[in-house]
């Protein structure tokens, strides 16, 4: 099935969840509702995008877009060398989608990933926690609201008050 | 005099350490693993020991700038980043370079590749036990990482590429120097291959050894080198071609086990077929300028007008300046390009501004290493460096 069939057939089945379909240098993007991804996804890989490229995310703060966040994935067809690109928006109060996990295995670390540096859920992984930063880090890097600088991080530093040290700060 | 049953000499599974400072991961990772006597039953990789921000720091600098970044990615062929992510760029901005930029950046890419097979098999030799056949490939890295040195002036942080063109040409007889050192590459291959490819030490560490079906290469969403291991057919160079890949003629390596003894096979082919591009590329270099057209407000002026001129010094602080510089369109462009380590991609995502939205690297290194723990079980301990070595995992792709 060539590739507009496919984005037309998902349009007609899921006209609520689909927001729009651009196209940006020659390559389709398709923006939908994160609530119904993994059937999308299911369809596209029936339909011979059998690769799950590439899975992250942007933080849509200050870009604008139809949410908060959107979980962006990259597929490829290994049979016609297509690449598709899906875009799944979840919104920031709950920021919360379902794992496709059970679809493909890759996205099991690459979901991960994304919550580690976004802060997004994904409903029913088998085991999301932090995987780049430590387990009891605060905050989520990549969220545009958090500082680039790093200022927070060293002002956050417990200080550990030593003789020496406080000698110098009653001066 | 007790009998000792079965039964009395059961005991508890260990938990192991491997890493993060073990000599055969080859950079910070972390390995918990669950030994019954020899045999690894469980195994929890941990990762992020290298986990520099690098995606995050990409908001902050503008487009020319991020290219010395993305050298420290894949520490083992910087050039094949620079060259992904000035591709990326360029699709964003639908810019289009010259033909000979395009053919130096297929030399350079190869010649990268070469470098990291090299380094690869030798070190999966090592690991194993082979000293010589690192040594070797050790030797024959050196010269390419010269080659380097005289293209781009450094060995590691080349920071080659620009958007739409190239820091600097290759300077002229550089094609002697470079068919000097394929010759040597080429020998040195098939020395390593009658050291290690009919050796029966070799067999028995490597073949039936962390074995990929191709159904599993898919759903990991495993590229390159594995991949072709595993009988997937599909390189990016040829399939879905950049930077004028199309203009030459190769060979694809394919295996069809999916052990480690068939990654090592892939990669030896990989460095022969890499050596004919190169010399193909050499063959038709064409003539011609590589760096767009200066007044289109990407590149840097020469030096000698910056400094001689005012319009030159003018036209430098135009680019430089915080709030002037290139204007990329809105919009978001994802690149893929065939890196030694299997499909590296860029992924950006631009609001107008002179830096991008949001810069996303697709690392290989992380990709496939995630099939590890499920390529371990089962397995023996020593068996680990074997299937450690033949994924290839760069710390400072794999945390970025």
């Amino acid at each position: 099935m060539s590739l507009e069939k496919t984005l037309s057939q998902i349009e007609d089945s899921f006209s609520d969840y689909v927001f729009g379909l651009t196209e940006f240098a020659g390559e389709k993007i398709i923006h939908i509702n994160g609530q119904r991804i993994i059937d999308v996804l299911k369809i596209f890989k029936d339909a011979g995008f059998n690769f799950l490229a590439d899975l992250t995310a942007t933080d849509n703060l200050t870009l604008g877009g139809f949410e908060r966040f959107a979980v962006v994935y990259h597929l490829l067809s290994h049979a016609s060398a297509e690449r598709v690109t899906v875009k799944a928006y979840v919104p920031e109060d709950n920021p919360v989608l379902p794992s496709i996990e059970l679809l493909w295995k890759t996205a099991d670390w690459q979901e991960r990933e994304v919550f580690d540096l976004f802060g997004i859920k994904f409903e029913g992984h088998p085991n999301l926690i932090r995987i780049m930063n430590p387990d009891d880090y605060e905050g989520y890097p990549l969220r545009k609201d958090y500082p680039r600088l790093g200022r927070k991080e060293r002002y956050d530093f417990p200080v550990i008050d030593r003789g020496i040290q406080k000698q110098k700060r009653t001066k | 005099m007790t009998r000792v049953t079965e039964q009395q000499l059961e005991t508890d599974r260990m938990i192991l350490n491997f890493g993060p400072h073990h000599p055969s991961t080859h950079g910070t990772l972390r390995i918990i693993m669950e030994l019954e006597g020899e045999t690894v039953m469980k195994a929890i990789p941990e990762i992020g020991y290298l986990h520099s921000g690098f995606e995050k720091l990409g908001e902050d600098l503008d487009f020319n700038q991020y290219i010395t970044i993305t050298d420290r990615m894949n520490y083992l062929s910087p050039l094949c980043n620079n060259v992904a992510y000035a591709l990326a760029a360029e699709k964003l901005m639908e810019l289009e370079v010259s033909k000979r930029t395009e053919y130096i950046r297929v030399l350079m890419c190869e010649l990268s590749r070469i470098a990291d097979h090299l380094l690869n098999v030798g070190m999966l030799a090592v690991d194993l036990g082979a000293m010589t056949a690192f040594l070797y490939g050790f030797r024959a890295r050196e010269d390419i990482y010269d080659l380097f040195e005289i293209a781009t002036g450094t060995r590691l942080t080349t920071s080659y590429t620009l958007v739409g063109g190239l820091m600097r040409d290759i300077p002229d007889g550089y094609d002697k120097a470079v068919l000097k050192v394929l010759d040597e590459v080429d020998e040195i291959a098939n020395d390593i291959e009658t050291l290690l490819t009919k050796n029966r030490i070799w067999h028995d560490r490597t073949k039936n050894i962390g074995i990929i079906s191709k159904e599993n290469a898919i759903s990991y969403g495993i590229s390159g080198p594995m991949a072709r291991a595993s009988g997937i057919d599909w390189d990016i160079r040829v399939n879905e071609p950049y930077s004028s890949y199309e203009d030459f003629d190769f060979d694809v390596a394919i295996a069809l086990n999916g052990d480690v003894f068939d990654r090592y096979l892939v990669r030896m082919e990989e460095i022969r077929q890499s050596i004919n591009i190169c010399r193909q590329s050499l063959d038709k270099m064409p003539t011609g300028d590589v760096s767009i057209d200066p007044d289109f407000g990407f590149s840097l002026p020469p030096k000698d007008e910056v400094y001689n001129s005012i319009e030159g010094l003018i036209y430098h602080f135009e680019v430089t300046m915080p709030n002037r510089g290139m204007n990329p369109p809105v919009g978001e462009a994802y690149v893929a390009t065939e890196s030694p380590n299997g499909e590296l991609g860029y992924y950006i995502v631009s609001d107008g501004n002179r830096t991008p939205y949001r810069v996303r690297t697709r690392p290989p290194s992380l990709i496939n290493y995630s099939i590890f723990s499920k390529l371990i079980e089962g397995h023996m301990l020593s068996d680990a460096p074997a299937i450690l070595g033949s994924i290839n995992i760069i710390a400072g792709e794999l945390d970025r």
